[in-house]
């Protein structure tokens, strides 16, 4: 068994006696994962709950005219048949938009659709029964007359003013735009030795968590409270949102987020059919659960990535950089997504455009537009993978253009490792990369010199074998600068409570949320370290609004950066009062004493003084013995948000080793490296393992996956049969490689690692494919997926 | 609605006398009758492996079986398995490897592993591996945490050092 080695913390702070920072230990939660003990929101029962199914749209716009639901109310099992405008009554309807996303615009969504339809898939009526197939049934004899309207599909023309306005009081279909100018940009062109300009397309593809949506929400009239059991990656936002659109004050709610199968993203949206379950449950007055099927969840969780790219780059001769330039349009579905919005995409992209590079001259322009089909928002690495390809792929087509190395190229041109803190030229602000040692490291560790001459040689036997980069840098850590500034109430800091329990075991409860990445054991690690304890003797509690501190939870990859180093101060500070505490039992000087391995030791000379459980004894059970006017305080809450840049940007490099088929247009990966600088390193094998699980979602993008709608908006390919997704035997061994560059930002050092693999898989494997068909002449591949028949296109051969 | 059927069968060793509607497959009448809910749901038509349990001794896709035709057999699901040590090596490999960030797939993917290391004779290949999980969907590792865990222990079992 391959096992990560371990690699020693850099930072002093950290280096705590028996750290556990660094160190690959296992997560506290597997044993109860494997042996199928877990407990997801899937799995739950309450008493009286009844079960909702919904009647969706058949068309992607159509008027709604009428709802006959008698012969449903009739049917065996079946409690309530309900339509939007009779739930509109118990929930007011939301809108996407947020204010620093200058100029973006939106329309009222309802929990259920109320006279119009806007996209196949949306639910237009919901029938509440004993059980899911007994709701289902129902749903057959509800009678929905539609009027069907004509659809807006295609982003290209939903701006032309012929074409149909989805929601007229918004005046046209335009969503959002950005426009960013810096340097000289027609200068840079001017410039330029050779200039390449082509168009990137990405497919609309989907998130396919293994678990679908879940959710039981739970009424209680005698307490006016409601509980509700989410797949989220953000219960505290969920929990303003509930409270907010039922009219109740945010303490009557509680979310509750237990095991969760799978989130990337999709889980940490407003959908529509969840937030009318919740509403159903406070019409009902009873526990009323929704799963969505893997039907359901093809057209309403959200999709992501639908972009068009015009992009050029300007280089010179010796391989300078001189200018980049894109047009990004994307189309988003009838509503921007709540309350995140589904601008940060395209904004992203224009944030990321060019951003490994020196090159000042840069010009951007990005459309959000409305169209009829599944809404889009935020999915694993926002924007990144888009940005990146554009970019990654400008550059590889730019060193053929000029006959330069690919590698070469990048040498010449990355933002050098001691240049920082430095500025890009979309704006955004740079604390410390380190895109140079990251590339040398590449370079050595997949043996680059040797690939190309094994290349060459197998060239020379019809073999097509390719290598393709992508330099990359990753949105980690955001501060309030994401959405708080725009007036979402999402929480940018995160916070985290410890308490010395009366056997002397800690206890730590954690805003952020546990997915599967591993933060329980994260935060364990942070806690144990900080305060001096076996990490055995560490419990984590995640998702519980009631019982966790006020906290942002899991997305943007957060949880590590920012609630990993919330932990490590309330450890600190809870070590303070413990020690304080011994201090008084002992009567001896605080500072000389510490914590170690779960023992009051003296601090010069680790001599052993007390046990935990011991002070935990004497604080709990005989606070009678301590001096007079001494209380002792075994919680400690600290919070922490990142104030000295408004995102950790981290950095990295990855590369694909593939061969094509040119007969068939198959594409065999061989191999894939990345080497990525997330700072400082708190569980080597929890990282490489989100870097591995990244890439692999990137794959899925770049060959296999892709929402295909038809120009009538309905989607062809809404189930796992059709919808093609990564499985093992195609799937490559990936090696994974560190640089460490800490964040002084704080005192962990550590940034996210989350989207850094899929943030550059798809581009690598673009530029590799394109590295083995160049030389036999066919067209640049820019389009994912890569399915056979695009590469048997490039290649003239249909 | 169609009648009752009255079946009875041995889950996990426990026998099991229940009246199933003919409709219903055999994972939502071990997780939603018996409340067994080691057994996922992914996907409903076979593609995914995540309700995969064992009949019989042969792995099946419990989306795809109707309770009814169960009448009789001998069922085992991963609680059973669990209890009964029958996957344990394969479950410490699978957590000492992280092969499982979720853990929805879990499940399916041991009961899949077990039957590929009870079939074969020398160790699988790492090849050999990923094509027999080539159908069970893992959408947290990227699976090669999974062949490292499975191959592991098929090396183990083997008397050999990975």
């Amino acid at each position: 068994m391959k096992r990560t080695p371990d690699v020693a913390p850099i930072v002093t702070a950290l280096d705590r006696p028996n750290s556990y920072i660094g160190r690959s230990v296992p997560r506290p939660n597997l044993a109860r994962l494997t042996q199928g003990r877990a407990q997801y929101v899937s799995d739950i029962t309450l008493p009286r709950m009844a079960h909702v199914a919904f009647v969706r749209s058949p068309h992607a716009h159509a008027r709604i005219s009428k709802i006959e639901t008698t012969a449903a109310k009739q049917a065996a099992g079946v409690i309530a048949v309900v339509t939007g405008a009779e739930l509109a009554k118990v929930m007011t309807p939301w809108v996407g938009v947020l204010t620093h996303l200058k100029g973006i615009k939106s329309a009222p969504q309802h929990p259920i659709a109320v006279e119009r339809a806007c996209w196949q898939g949306e639910a237009v009526c919901a029938v509440v029964a004993r059980t899911r197939a007994l709701a289902e049934d129902a749903c057959e004899l509800v009678e929905v007359s539609y009027e069907e309207l004509t659809p807006v599909t295609d982003a290209e023309t939903a701006l032309d003013p012929t074409t149909q306005v989805i929601h007229p009081e918004l005046e046209d279909n335009l969503t959002f735009e950005r426009k960013h100018e810096a340097g000289a940009p027609d200068q840079g062109f001017a410039q330029a030795d050779a200039i390449i300009e082509t168009t990137f397309r990405f497919g609309r593809h989907t998130g396919v968590t293994n678990e679908a949506r879940s959710i039981v929400a739970d009424w209680n009239p005698g307490e006016q409270r409601l509980t509700v059991y989410q797949g989220t990656q953000a219960p505290h936002m969920m929990q303003n949102l509930f409270a907010k659109h039922l009219g109740l004050e945010e303490h009557q709610v509680r979310v509750l987020t237990k095991d969760v199968g799978g989130s990337f993203g999709i889980k940490v949206h407003t959908y529509a059919d969840e937030m009318a379950t919740v509403a159903l449950a406070k019409l009902l007055r009873r526990p009323i659960k929704f799963v969505a099927d893997r039907l359901e969840s093809f057209v309403t969780d959200i999709h992501a990535r639908d972009h068009r790219v015009k992009a050029k780059i300007g280089v010179t001769r010796d391989g300078t950089i001189t200018a980049f330039e894109i047009d990004d349009l994307t189309g988003i579905g009838p509503y921007s997504v709540y309350p995140r919005t589904s601008g940060i995409e395209a904004n992203q992209v224009v944030n990321l455009v060019g951003g490994p590079y020196t090159c000042p001259n840069y010009r951007a322009r990005a459309r959000v537009v409305f169209q009829n089909k599944n809404v889009m928002c935020q999915y694993r690495a926002v924007g990144h993978p888009i940005a990146t390809s554009v970019t990654e792929g400008l550059v590889e087509l730019a060193a053929a253009q000029i006959g330069l190395d690919p590698l070469e190229l990048r040498r010449r041109n990355l933002i050098p490792d001691d240049a920082y803190p430095a500025t890009g030229a979309s704006g955004i602000k740079f604390e410390a990369l380190s895109h140079h040692a990251c590339l040398a490291h590449i370079d050595s560790m997949m043996n680059y010199a040797g690939l190309r001459a094994e290349q060459a040689r197998l060239r020379g036997q019809g073999v097509h074998r390719g290598i393709g980069f992508a330099a990359f840098i990753e949105v980690t850590n955001p501060s309030a600068a994401f959405y708080g500034i725009g007036g979402a109430r999402i929480s940018a800091q995160d916070g985290a409570t410890v308490r010395l329990d009366a056997t002397g075991a800690l206890f730590c409860a954690t805003g952020v949320t546990e997915q599967g990445q591993g933060t329980e054991a994260v935060i364990a690690q942070c806690v144990a370290t900080a305060f001096g304890v076996p990490l055995e003797r560490v419990r984590v509690l995640t998702g519980d609004t009631d019982n966790v501190p006020y906290g942002g939870g899991t997305w943007a990859s957060r949880a590590a950066g920012i609630g990993g180093e919330a932990a490590w101060q309330a450890g600190k500070a809870l070590r303070a009062n413990v020690l304080a505490a011994a201090a008084s039992i002992l009567q001896a000087d605080p500072k000389k004493l510490d914590i170690s391995n779960g023992v009051i030791v003296d601090a010069d000379n680790g001599r052993e003084r007390i046990g935990l459980d011991e002070v935990a004894r004497v604080v709990y059970f005989r606070p009678d013995t301590l001096p007079p006017g001494f209380q002792a305080e075994m919680v400690a809450t600290r919070h922490y948000v990142p104030r000295g840049y408004p995102f950790a940007f981290t950095n990295g490099i990855q590369a694909s080793y593939l061969e094509v088929d040119t007969d068939t247009g198959f594409i065999k990966l061989l191999k894939h490296w990345c080497v990525e600088d997330c700072g400082t390193v708190i569980n080597p094998q929890l990282v490489d393992e989100q870097i591995r699980g990244g890439i692999v979602q990137g794959i899925g993008a770049a060959l296999f996956e892709h929402c295909v709608y038809d120009e009538r908006g309905q989607l062809l390919n809404g189930t796992m049969a059709d919808y093609l997704v990564p499985m093992a035997p195609e799937m490559p061994d990936i090696e994974v490689g560190h640089v460490v560059t800490p964040t002084a930002d704080s005192e962990l050092g550590a940034k996210g690692a989350g989207e850094a693999g899929t943030a550059g898989a798809s581009g690598g494997i673009m530029n590799a494919v394109n590295d083995a068909l160049r030389p036999l002449g066919a067209t640049p591949i820019t389009e994912i997926p890569m399915t056979p028949d695009v590469v048997l296109r490039a290649l003239n051969k249909i | 609605m169609t009648d009752r059927v009255r079946v009875a069968l041995t889950v996990n060793g426990e026998r099991v006398d229940a009246e199933v509607e003919p409709r219903q497959n055999l994972v939502d009448f071990l997780r939603e009758e018996l409340q067994l809910t080691g057994s996922h749901i992914g996907c409903e038509h076979g593609v995914c492996g995540a309700c995969t349990v064992r009949v019989d001794g042969t792995i099946v896709r419990g989306c795809l079986m109707l309770a009814v035709q169960c009448d009789g057999d001998r069922v085992e699901t991963i609680e059973g398995l669990s209890d009964s040590g029958d996957v344990a090596d394969l479950q410490a490999a699978f957590c000492e490897r992280n092969a499982l960030q979720c853990g929805f797939c879990t499940p399916g993917m041991l009961l899949t592993a077990q039957e590929l290391l009870l079939q074969s004779g020398a160790a699988p290949s790492r090849e050999q591996i990923r094509e027999h999980l080539s159908g069970n969907y893992c959408r947290c590792t990227g699976y090669q945490a999974i062949v490292d865990a499975v191959e592991a222990v098929a090396l183990a079992r083997q008397g050999q050092t990975p």
